[in-house]
């Protein structure tokens, strides 16, 4: 007896949700290798989204990749790869090499940015790129340009003055802004009742005049519907929205981090048990789409792209250092 | 030909380019309706409307922040801060977005912003509206910090800073804002970014200074001109980048060089330009550099008797060249 086909109701295809799965499962394994180059000493350093692929799936996938633009955070290699960025450049990235689109080596991973992808550039200190997300709304609303911005970011980045000057400022103005919280309970080693005060961050919305919704992080489906209804309702011209999205870290913070020193192996055994890649696999094996042959298919060729990608950002050339003072000011 | 005065010449620079150009738009607090606690962007709100005279909350950080954002987009945000200093706020925004967006993008994105912030002590500001805060910005490279001294340059630097394709921090000081008066040409004009200023040639002593100070060095020159001390006077314009060449040439010509900021002495501006004249000019020097600026106290007092001791005077002035030209 299969499954109650929940994807079709909103709109997705077959296609869309194995594409969905593709994307998810290919961050997994690159996110994996780029854990085993670190361990093997040839990349300095690695922040893993690991846990949070169906989050970051979901959300970006009820985007126009096309016109809308988002301004993601260190974890999101999803959200990148959907909307363009190929395997071989978050190799680049990783390996800081010459060619990385989003810094030519200059930034860590996980900084991303590609403006012919529409991914808008990040840095290291949190929340900064919600005021940006909200300035690309408002030009946006001046230029009667019609597209939407996406920000996100972690839970414990919801305690900065950025987010929260950011969403009066969207609220204020009701510009068509999503925010996109990805709450894996977690700022580096402080625990989500330690860091944020009110029972959720969805209720934070309630400040800012837009509305806060919570959705299941580990379910693409879930978080698709939601990011939808803003993404329509903010093209509308309706305003601004705040989705938290509840997920799990299945990795330590980044590749310099021990989680072992907070996280007791319980907590890990339970949060492995809500693997977002494997629960999403069952329910699309349950509909009947996925079976051992396609996944084992799928997964060669991810393996393919991902042992390709390594070889060729690991022989690609670092850039001259020559240009260590270039593009300080425009030339 | 119109006399204007130094804040009504910032005020026209901002009409004429949001004229010339739809995607210029003011962002601050009470920049809209109220026409700016200093009046600065008068009557654009009625011109230009609320889409681009925007009245923001008062929150510095999401003024420079959301203009950040909107300029990566590919407009021309002009955000103002109300007082320089009640820019720290915003500082992030400023040195770790704004100044990094073009280097840690290798090219691929850029932030033409511009920011306003009105600085400088003499109208009983006290402590926390009447601070010199270039100093903290002028090391960040990816920054450009102009600070003009006169009606014509306050005009064409805005306008420079507006047309740029980085980041520019606009520092205006507000005691000139109704002080100085000058005839600006009708014609479009922009006053180079990176570019210092002869702003008074003279053959016995230099004067480096910017902003302000600069109305104070030139009413000094004129005093001790009756002395047959003839001064020389460079106005740095943009005190980030420095122009090392035009620094260089001044302190050359005399052999001696007075270094004027209204900024605390230690670490300032003029510090850097000391520095450059050490590396460059030894040789050329006919007196050890010297510097006039406020005492190391935090920021300006209230009291009337106190600001006046912080701040630079004409006879401060007049006192240091004197001893300089004697030397």
């Amino acid at each position: 007896m299969m499954k109650k086909n929940k994807h079709t109701s909103l709109g997705l295809t077959d296609d869309d949700v194995l594409a969905m799965y593709r994307t998810m499962l290919l961050t997994r394994k690159i996110d994996e290798r780029m854990l085993l180059l670190n361990r093997s000493g040839q990349i300095p350093f690695l922040v893993s989204g690991k846990g949070q692929e169906a989050a970051q799936i979901g959300a970006a996938f009820a985007l126009d990749t096309k016109v809308d633009y988002v301004a993601p955070y260190y974890r999101d290699m999803a959200v990148v790869l959907h909307f363009g960025m190929t395997t071989k450049e978050l190799m680049l990235l990783a390996f800081a090499k010459e060619e990385d689109p989003n810094s030519a080596g200059r930034q860590m991973p996980g900084h991303y940015g590609q403006k012919k992808n529409n991914i808008i550039t990040g840095s290291s200190p949190v929340s900064t790129q919600v005021p940006h997300a909200v300035g690309f709304a408002l030009a946006s609303r001046i230029k009667q340009d019609p597209f939407v911005t996406l920000v996100t970011l972690g839970d414990g980045s919801t305690n900065q003055g950025d987010f929260h000057e950011g969403l009066n400022f969207a609220g204020v103005h009701q510009l068509p802004v999503i925010t996109f919280v990805q709450n894996n309970k977690f700022a580096i080693s402080v625990p989500f009742e330690k860091q944020v005060a009110s029972e959720n961050i969805a209720v934070r919305a309630s400040s800012y005049g837009m509305p806060g919704i919570i959705v299941d992080g580990n379910d693409p489906l879930d978080v698709y519907q939601a990011v939808k209804k803003a993404r329509e309702r903010a093209i509308n011209d309706e305003g601004p929205t705040l989705i938290e999205a509840v997920t799990e870290r299945l990795s330590a913070h980044s590749s310099d981090d021990n989680d072992q020193l907070y996280r007791t192996v319980e907590e890990l055994k339970e949060a492995h048990a809500n693997d977002c890649l494997v629960t999403f696999a069952n329910y699309l094996e349950e509909v009947g789409l996925l079976n051992e042959t396609i996944k084992a298919d799928l997964q060669n060729e991810i393996m393919n792209e991902v042992n390709e990608a390594t070889t060729y950002a690991e022989k690609a050339s670092y850039a001259d250092v020559r240009t260590i003072t270039d593009y300080v000011y425009e030339v | 030909m119109t006399e204007l005065s130094y804040i009504e010449a910032i005020k026209t620079a901002m009409y004429e380019e949001m004229e010339r150009d739809e995607d210029v738009f003011i962002i601050g607090e009470d920049v809209g309706a109220k026409g700016g606690v200093f009046r600065a962007t008068e009557g654009l709100y009625d011109t230009f409307g609320s889409d681009r005279v925007i009245d923001a909350p008062l929150a510095e950080s999401g003024i420079v922040g959301v203009g950040i954002g909107a300029a990566m987009y590919g407009m021309r945000p002009i955000a103002e801060i109300q007082f320089a200093d009640f820019i720290l706020p915003a500082v992030n925004q400023i040195v770790s977005e704004a100044a990094k967006i073009r280097y840690r993008s290798n090219n691929d994105w850029n932030c033409p912003i511009t920011i306003r912030a009105p600085y400088g002590g003499g109208v009983n500001g006290a402590l926390y509206h009447s601070q010199s805060l270039e100093a903290m910005f002028s090391n960040q490279p990816g920054l450009k910090v102009v600070i003009p001294s006169t009606p014509y340059d306050a005009k064409g630097l805005l306008k420079a800073a507006i047309r740029d394709n980085d980041p520019v921090l606009y520092f205006e000081h507000k005691r000139a804002y109704r002080l100085l008066k000058e005839t600006l040409p009708e014609e479009d004009y922009v006053v180079p970014i990176g570019k210092a200023d002869v702003k008074r040639t003279g053959e016995d002593i230099t004067i480096i200074t910017y902003g302000l100070c600069v109305h104070h060095s030139l009413q000094a020159a004129e005093s001790l001109a009756e002395e047959n001390i003839d001064v020389h006077v460079l106005d740095l314009r943009t005190v980030y980048p420095l122009d090392q060449e035009a620094i260089i040439e001044a302190a050359n010509k005399t052999g001696k060089v007075l270094l004027v900021t209204e900024d605390n002495k230690e670490g300032s501006v003029i510090g850097e330009v000391a520095a450059i004249i050490a590396e460059h000019c030894l040789f050329e020097l006919d007196a050890p550099v010297k510097r006039l600026a406020a005492p190391d106290a935090p920021s300006m007092p209230y009291a009337h008797v106190l600001e006046k001791e912080f701040l630079i005077t004409k006879e401060k002035i007049e006192h240091e060249a004197r001893q300089l030209a004697h030397f």
